[in-house]
């Protein structure tokens, strides 16, 4: 069997006295489309962002086929291959659509390559309207997408997405559901959400935080039936 | 990208019409006319390398007096050392760029916010002004240039070109002052058009993001915080071939002030808005110089005032918007043929 794609060990983040990621062990294979999910503060953007190296962990390893990137800068890690939506929409606003994606394509293609990168890109992302527009105008969904595209550009091995379905209609949703499933395809994918029925619509696996720690790991119907879950969403002390 | 390229050539024509006229320019105005042109072209390439680190890599430097100031010096102690001007000229780029990769250094490496970058930048002006202000008496000698402490370098020599050993007259000066600005313009142009350009601006708008995708931010502005430098280095060279003289009174205050006037009058987030913002206020502060009645700073000050509160953007970004809305304007009070039918819409409605 090979190495997993990512592998984190006692992965810990520690604010001052509060633990955000506390010990997390969690393992994807390569290929997996894996859903996150737990109540707000349960540590999961946190737990992005210790594996985009966006903050140094306190303590645990982060292993990315096979090669230990805890506590790397974030364009080193985004060089390896990961890359990631953030929750609120992190995009070049004052760009075009297409230089936001060609700036991602560009880095590791040259430039007639990267132009087809970044067609291929937007047809898969279908946005209306012209490509020349200025992202800061444009609609919260249609941002999300944008940032999405980005993502996708960059020709990353594993792709986090940070609540790609958040702020966006049903029909949004329904079309956000398309293109991941699309996505996973050719790359793994991890996705933390809240939407349930967004969930169902691309879920393989789930794995369930709860403060800071893995509470449960399963199918979806396992975990939606699963009592310990409903009670930490609805605010009860998990036994 | 087709506006790029459509940029560039209209950038390339414009730039061969400026050629034409500064080579023309000798012909019709008189000499002290020309010489003051050349100082404020000099000053141009030094409101162009503040234009660049900060409307496009957005970067603050309250530092681009010591670059400028630190070129001067450069070029200066070079031309009593050397015999022709080759290497003088290259010192005076070199060591500011020099100077600018060992402070951009740790100022981004060490993840300075920018409000601090701003900070730091001024005092080493300020500092870099307080010693070479010291520097008076026969001990602080390079070579054979004195540094003369407060009362500077006098009589520095002009250009003198290698082989031939032909000095420059005062017209040369002015050819090498408007083709250097247009140079550097030109140049500029073209490095925002490549990729390591289309990143800096990346990185101005969105740094967390630009890291996400692979690029090294703190990579990127120092490389672009060192282009500055060497552009401020050069004017500084051409300030100095103007006078003939240096003093530490470039390091001061009002040198950095006034690089940013120049910038934020111009417009921020363009080339030429600097530029005409640099000549402008020169040409204006140099009128005011010849009448009694007002201050140049207390003028200077209301502008800048107005600007504030008025033209935050700038005159370039203004009037480019201005023009964008007016042409739009145009196009829809004329309507065209597809247009026509909407505009009436009940006989139609009638009709069906």
């Amino acid at each position: 069997m090979t190495a997993p794609l990512l592998e984190t060990r006692g992965l810990t983040m520690r604010f001052g006295g509060v633990v955000a990621v506390d010990a997390v062990d969690f393992t994807l294979e390569e290929g997996e489309l894996r859903c996150l999910i737990g109540p707000n503060g349960a540590g999961k953007s946190t737990f992005f962002k210790v594996l985009t190296g966006q903050l140094l962990p306190s303590a645990g390893t982060v292993r990315y086929r096979g090669r230990d990137i805890a506590g790397a800068a974030p364009h080193a890690i985004a060089r390896a291959g990961i890359g990631i939506k953030l929750q609120t929409p992190s995009v070049f606003n004052g760009l075009s659509i297409r230089e936001n994606l060609w700036l991602a394509a560009r880095r590791k293609n040259g430039a007639k390559r990267a132009d087809a990168v970044v067609d291929g890109v937007l047809s898969l992302i279908a946005l209306a309207g012209s490509t020349d527009r200025i992202v800061g105008t444009l609609a919260h969904g249609q941002r999300q997408w944008v940032e999405i595209g980005t993502v996708l550009a960059g020709e990353p091995d594993l792709i986090l997405l940070d609540e790609p379905a958040a702020g966006m209609n049903h029909d949004e949703v329904g079309r956000t559901a398309e293109i991941v499933r699309a996505i996973n395809r050719t790359t793994s994918l991890i996705v933390v959400e809240h939407d349930m029925a967004f969930i169902r619509m691309i879920s393989d696996r789930i794995t369930v935080f709860n403060r800071g720690s893995v509470l449960m790991e399963d199918r979806a119907d396992a975990v939606m039936r699963d009592q310990r879950v409903r009670d930490v969403y609805l605010g009860k002390k998990a036994a | 990208m087709i506006r790029t390229v459509l940029s560039l050539r209209v950038t390339l024509l414009c730039a061969l019409g400026a050629a034409v006229l500064a080579g023309l320019a000798p012909q019709f105005v008189d000499t002290f006319t020309l010489l003051q042109a050349t100082v404020f072209v000099a000053m141009a390439v030094l409101a162009l390398s503040l234009g660049f680190i900060w409307g496009f890599g957005g970067i603050l430097s309250f530092g681009q007096a010591a670059f400028f100031g630190l070129g001067g010096y450069a070029y200066a102690v070079g031309a009593f050392n050397f015999t022709d001007s080759t290497v003088p000229v290259i010192l005076s780029m070199l060591v500011p760029m020099l100077f600018a990769a060992l402070l951009g250094y740790f100022m981004f490496y060490g993840r300075i916010s920018n409000v601090y970058v701003g900070v730091i930048t001024l005092t080493v002006t300020l500092i870099l002004f307080n010693v070479v202000n010291s520097t008076a008496g026969d001990a602080y000698r390079i070579g054979s240039a004195a540094l003369g402490g407060f009362n500077g370098i006098p009589s520095v020599p002009g250009i003198t070109l290698p082989f031939t050993g032909y000095a420059f007259a005062p017209e040369d000066d002015w050819y090498l002052a408007a083709g250097c600005l247009i140079v550097v313009f030109v140049g500029l142009k073209l490095l925002l058009a490549s990729h390591f350009g289309r990143v800096v601006v990346a990185i101005r708008e969105n740094e967390v993001r630009a890291s996400l995708l692979g690029y090294d931010p703190r990579l990127y502005k120092l490389l672009a915080f060192v282009v500055g430098g060497g552009i401020a280095g050069l004017a500084g060279c051409l300030y100095t071939l103007w006078g003939a003289f240096i003093s530490p009174t470039i390091f001061g205050l009002a040198t950095s002030a006034q690089i940013i006037i120049w910038v934020m009058i111009g417009g921020l987030g363009t080339l030429i808005g600097p530029v005409l913002g640099a000549v402008a206020i020169q040409v204006l502060v140099t009128e005011i110089g010849g009448q009694q009645l007002l201050d140049a700073n207390f003028v200077l000050g209301a502008i800048l005032l107005v600007f504030v509160l008025v033209l935050p953007a700038g005159v370039v970004p203004t009037v480019e918007r201005g023009v964008a809305a007016l042409w739009r304007r145009g196009r829809r009070g004329r309507p065209g043929p597809a247009e026509a039918p909407a505009a009436h819409p009940l006989p139609g409605k009638a009709l069906s």
